[in-house]
């Protein structure tokens, strides 16, 4: 079982709205500030990519329904800062001293901050798991989908692709596997590929029988099929 | 790490979102942890200096340019990154080209992943529960949504970004075009068509 985030395929959100192009790229001047807050507080360096991600995803399903896009980040950033030792609950009741903390020489400058955006954050690493699945490979992914090293823990196989036969479609190298690195217990890279399926592996009733899906899924997600 | 705290520390500050935000950016900034001016650097870039306007750079030079657009097809990433696009969230690119008998749509069902360096922040919808629930299972009429018909014989494959892979759609050159300037093609390529939601504007 995963959690809430986990919606692809879900019935029931009715239309899409697509706002225009050239609408302006923050609605609200705290989305803005939501997402500087997040980047910034990432840059103190107390946790990776995943950590953030399966921050959000632990939000509660109450909460994740019925907060909006940014509302998530900050709430989920509220949550890693304590989480991490960084803040006390203390802090974000209001009681704190001021005063420099010792993470400060770590703070984003503005003058770095041209650099860190730019620089990123590649994921792929060198990895002694030798590549299992040839191009154009059947394979079938596992189910259900689940994090296997934590229980409840956070997984990139939605639910929606679980037990699925696809073939290989593109390999994309070694990367960081999210499994692990989000739960601090180290990048442990593997193996990804792009496996694309077709509409009939996913769906009761796929809407045309020649279209597909393509998700990006690392070698423990996949058995030869 | 703990895992799932039932009291969750975020409902220690005010619950109105603007006011939460700014209970944590005062909180964060007293203790030095993070620069306000930075966060305007922050802003300042995603508003106005990164945005799809990067990404229609590329699409019009591979429209242009047929090496390039082979290379491009190829390995995205060092190509990009020579015109200046690189960076946080466009560090792994795949670039999928539509053809007659192929469209490509872009989705995260699980997030947002969305390649930033090209195309910048994700609008709304991008993010919202009904593109994410329903763009894998139903894209045709999610592309009906946005105006897009398509014919039956032409395919559609949707690209979940379960990974730190981004993925750019390239979309047709349209007819009419023939002789245009780079600026020129540039200027009918949308944030949309390279999502896959959409398609390039066709020469007044």
């Amino acid at each position: 079982m995963t959690r809430v985030h986990d919606m692809g395929g879900r019935f029931g959100d009715g239309p899409v709205r697509p706002e225009p192009e050239g609408a302006p790229v923050f609605a609200e001047d705290w989305h803005a500030r939501a997402l500087a807050v997040t980047l910034a507080a990432g840059a103190l360096g107390q946790w990776n990519i995943d950590m953030s991600r399966h921050a959000r995803e632990r939000l509660s399903p109450k909460d994740y329904a019925c907060f909006s896009y940014y509302e998530k980040w900050v709430s989920a950033l509220a949550d890693l800062l304590v989480e991490t030792g960084v803040l006390t609950k203390g802090d974000l009741r209001g009681f704190s001293e001021n005063g420099e903390h010792p993470l400060a020489q770590k703070a984003l400058k503005a003058e770095a901050v041209q650099a860190a955006l730019a620089k990123g954050g590649p994921a792929d690493r060198p990895s002694n798991r030798p590549a299992a699945f040839e191009m154009g490979q059947a394979v079938r992914t596992v189910r259900p989908s689940a994090n296997r090293l934590v229980d409840g823990g956070h997984t990139r196989l939605p639910a929606y692709a679980a037990g699925a036969r696809g073939r290989i479609l593109k390999r994309h190298g070694a990367h960081v596997l999210p499994d692990s690195n989000a739960h601090g217990l180290g990048e442990a890279p593997e193996p990804l590929y792009a496996v694309v399926f077709p509409t009939s592996e996913l769906w009761a009733a796929p809407e045309n029988p020649a279209d597909e899906v393509v998700l990006d899924l690392w070698q423990s997600y996949l058995e030869p099929a | 790490m703990p895992h799932d705290d039932p009291d969750h520390p975020h409902a220690l500050l005010p619950p109105e979102p603007a006011l939460r935000v700014k209970a944590l950016e005062t909180i964060l900034t007293r203790k030095g942890l993070i620069d306000p001016a930075a966060l305007d650097e922050i802003i300042d870039t995603y508003q106005n200096r990164i945005g799809p306007q990067n990404g229609a750079r590329v699409v019009a030079k591979a429209w242009a340019d047929p090496a390039f657009k082979a290379a491009l097809l190829k390995d995205a990433t060092p190509l990009v990154a020579d015109l200046g696009y690189y960076g946080r969230q466009g560090e792994h690119m795949v670039v999928v080209e539509n053809t007659p008998q192929q469209h490509n749509m872009v989705v995260c069902t699980l997030c947002s992943c969305y390649p930033w360096p090209l195309l910048g922040i994700p609008p709304g919808w991008y993010k919202s529960d009904a593109y994410r629930a329903r763009a894998v299972r139903e894209p045709r009429k999610v592309l009906a949504e946005f105006g897009v018909h398509l014919p039956p014989e032409t395919a559609v494959r949707v690209w979940d970004s379960t990974a730190e892979i981004r993925y750019l759609v390239l979309p047709m050159r349209p007819a009419g075009t023939e002789g245009m300037s780079e600026d020129e093609l540039a200027a009918l390529v949308t944030r949309d068509s390279m999502i896959g939601t959409g398609l390039p504007k066709v020469p007044a």
